[in-house]
Order: C-alpha cells, then structure tokens, then sequence
C-alpha cells in the first residue's frame, strides 16, 4: 500500500448555501508536490484551505466528510486548531511578511511556540530556516532591517522561511509566485523542488506550466469537483479525462 | 536569462548522457559486425545477433525523456532544440543498429560460401562510416558545427565506394554464378553502410541545427534560417 499524507474523503464544503466543493476524494502522497489546477471559481484554493482548517474563518461556512493528516480526522472536534496549522503550514499569494525585522519575521513563531532555546539556539533556526529557503545569503548582512524593505520574491522566500521555522510537515502554497516575476519565480520553483524531500508540499496554481515544472501529482478541479488526480507526467501527456485535456490543452470555454 | 530550473537542466545532462550511451553501443555493433565479415568469424556474428535489447531500451527512454521535458517544462530555443535534435538522433542510432544487425545477418550467409574476393572496399567504406558515426557524436558533445560539416563533406566518397563495390562484384557474379549469392550479400552489406553513412549525416544536420539554429537538410532549397 502506498503511503498516504492528507486523505479527503467525500469532502463537501458551503459557503452558506453554496456548494463549492462536491465529493471530493483525495489521497495525497507524503514527500511529493502536489498541484491544484483549475479555472478560477473551480474549488482549488478553497479545498486547499480545508487542509488547515482555514476555512474556519469564514463565517457561514460548512464542511462535511472527513479530511485525515497521517490518518487523523482533522475536523475531530478534539482537534487543536492551532496546533493543526503549526504541522500545516502556508504560504499565501502575496507576500505578508509581518512590519517587522527580517529577522523578526522568522523568530516570532519559534518565539510564541517556545521552539528555541536560548538566543543562540534562536538565532541558529533562524538561520537555518533563511537557508532552507533559499534567502540567507541575500539577508544574512541585513538581518535587522524591515522586513519590508525587501523585494516582492526575497519576501515570499521569506514568508516561506517563516513557515518552515516552526518545522511543519505540510506546506501549502496558495498561488506562491503569481505576484512575482520570472526570475524571482524560478527561484519559488526550485525552492519547492528541494523542500519536497522534507515536507509534504500542496500547491495551488493558475499557471499550469509551474504545476507541470515542479509538481509530482496534478489535481484538476472544474466547478467544485475533481475532474482527475494523477501523476503530473500523465495529466500533462495523456489525460483520461476530455475536460481535463481540454484544460491542459487551452480549449476550454 | 535562464528561464528554467537547475533540475531541469539536470534531467537535460541526463537525456544528452542516455544518448551518447546509445551511440556508444550503436558505433560498437557496427564494429563488430564488420569485424565478423572481414575476420569471417562465425561466434562474433552470433554474438551481435544475439544482443539489441540495450539499443533498444534506450530508444524508448530517450524518447521518453525528450517527451518529458517537452510536456513538463516546455522549453526554448536552445534547449528546444537539443531536446529535439535528441529526440531525431536517437531515431538515427537505432536505425544504425539494426543496420548492424543487417550486416551481421549478411556475414552469417556469406560465411558459409568460399570468399568472393579479397575484402579491400567494404572495409574502407566501414571506416569512412564510423568514422562518420563517431564525428557526428562528437560533433554533437563538443557542439562542433566545423566537425559536423566534415561528416557531411565525407557522405560522398562512401556513396563513391558503394557503386564501385557494385560495379566490381557485378563482374564476379557474371563471370562465375557461382558468386552471385555471396556476391550480392557483399553488395547488401556495401548498401548497409551507405545506409549507416546517410544515418551519420542526418545526425550531422541535426547537430548544426542545434548550435546554429540553420537547417541545412535539402540544400537546394538554399539555407533556410528557421521560421
């Protein structure tokens, strides 16, 4: 058998009345990179969403089936949300670094978690976190300057820094380099290449070239179902699915 | 500006590496299938008739590969076109390896007559193949549209020496009826070689399209820059 991460099991979500997310079944791989492709409106973001329980947010929102982390039912009502998205972690579109100190932005979660001990120790994951991201060696002269003050990919690299500090296993990634230029971009997709043999990495994107260049496994969602999930070399060869193909190819609506 | 990922050029390294592997093996069995005629030894024969499985996997992995970065990562211009210069060449060195096999086969028939004639231009004409063959590799490792030209430049003189075999072996098989059997397996395997030369040649045209972006295929219709 193989191993299975995150397990949705006819997963259905409401946004009041609204269905956005029908029936969705789902078995994702632990060490891969997972991607969610799909028109806009089509589920993608927001079933990645359930995966921390980010949902939860949102007012007037309900789920129903069950989503399991390493066979856990994570909508169990013993659930600690909190401790949920400190193993789930995530990365938004844009970059939201706190108005704080590079630096800063990393500590803090190791800080309110009581993950470090002692300055040095702090100061080393801190570090070794800025590395894992691929940041340190353009910030590591300048660690107490604004985090701000640093361009639009150098600040992804480090909101993604800050979600590795607290050693999550799962990072989700909500369109992480569609603000970003080509380069800055390419330095995501490699990020994410080398995260993948620590972390169970779920990705959501509009571009289907990224889901095709860093991805393992393509999930492709049409108004709130999920169309096909299989190998990316196979979504992006040979589809089973005429609307998957008719998505992967351009042909669609 | 690099547009693709390091791994990306990785898997590249790979493809360029599967398909050198693949010529290795195709230059090889070209050998040993003349060195089997010329040597008339009957165990080399079997022995390259026996084995075509690697040639034959790598054809499709290289293939495959090639398909791959296509889909995946959607290349351009000159990954673009090594990809798919790779892609045309590996077609090349199979084709060479069956013409190996065809070779092989030829000498396996021929060895069981007594010699036509003293071997003098098939050998020649194997030499001028491979070393064709092995330019036209080169060429391809080294990005060397010079070297690729030389293997162009050689494809006459083996078309030369094959109607020269034919003209030579026609006045054997007249004389004595005899030699038409081993005579026309000789002219089959001048055919063979030709073949292989004509195979280097497409490999040579493919190399300078990839380095220069020029198609030379077809000169008459003049050198065309690629639209």
């Amino acid at each position: 058998m193989t191993a299975v991460k995150i397990a949705a099991e006819q997963v259905n979500f409401f946004y009041g009345a609204k269905r956005a997310l029908q029936d969705i079944t789902v078995a994702i791989r632990p060490h891969v990179v997972t991607a969610f492709i799909g028109p806009s409106g089509c589920g993608k973001s927001t079933f990645l969403r359930t995966l921390n329980r980010m949902n939860d947010l949102i007012p007037e929102t309900r789920l129903e089936g069950a989503i399991r982390i390493d066979g856990q039912d994570i909508y169990a009502t013993s659930v600690d949300v909190v401790a949920l998205r400190r193993r789930v972690g995530m990365v938004f579109q844009k970059s939201n670094p706190f108005p704080k100190s590079i630096f800063e932005n990393v500590a803090y979660g190791l800080k309110i978690n009581r993950l470090a001990n002692g300055r040095s120790d702090l100061a080393d994951r801190v570090e070794e976190s800025l590395k894992a991201a691929a940041i340190w060696d353009e910030v590591k002269d300048r660690l107490h300057e604004p985090a701000l003050s640093l361009s639009g990919g150098q600040q992804q690299r480090l909101c993604i820094a800050r979600a590795l500090a607290i050693k999550p296993d799962i990072l989700l990634m909500d369109e992480p380099a569609s603000a970003l230029d080509p380069i800055a971009t390419q330095r995501i997709e490699e990020l994410i290449y080398q995260l993948k043999d620590q972390y169970t990495i779920v990705i959501v994107t509009h571009n289907m070239q990224q889901a095709a260049r860093v991805s393992d496994f393509t999930a492709f969602f049409w108004l709130g179902r999920l169309v096909e999930f299989d190998e990316t070399r196979k979504i992006f060869t040979a589809p089973a699915e005429k609307l998957t193909e008719d998505y992967v190819t351009g042909r669609f609506g | 500006m690099e547009r693709t990922t390091p791994h990306f050029h990785e898997e590249l390294d790979a493809l360029k590496a599967r398909l050198l592997e693949m010529g290795g093996l195709a230059e090889e069995k070209v050998r040993l299938s003349i060195q089997s005629l010329v040597e008339r030894d009957s165990a080399l024969v079997e022995e390259v008739l026996a084995g075509d499985d690697p040639i034959n996997r790598l054809h499709i992995e290289v293939d495959g590969r090639g398909f791959m970065l296509l889909a995946l990562h959607q290349p351009v211009a000159t990954d673009l076109r090594m990809i798919v210069s790779a892609i045309k060449i590996n077609t090349d060195l199979e084709r060479i390896g069956d013409l190996a096999v065809n070779i092989a086969e030829a000498a396996r028939r021929y060895l069981k007559h007594p010699p036509v004639k003293p071997l003098i231009d098939i050998p020649q004409m194997a030499t001028i193949a491979q070393t064709m063959l092995r330019d036209a590799l080169d060429a391809f490792v080294r990005r060397d549209p010079a070297l690729a030209q030389v293997v162009l430049d050689s494809d006459d003189r083996l078309d030369a020496l094959k109607t020269q075999v034919f003209r030579e072996l026609l006045t054997y098989m007249l004389q004595d009826p005899h030699t038409i059997e081993p005579g026309l397996d000789l002219i089959l395997v001048s055919r063979h070689l030709e073949r292989i030369g004509d195979h280097a040649t497409n490999i040579a045209e493919d190399v300078i399209f990839m380095v220069s972006a020029k198609d030379v295929r077809h000169q008459t219709l003049d050198d065309r820059p690629i639209r």
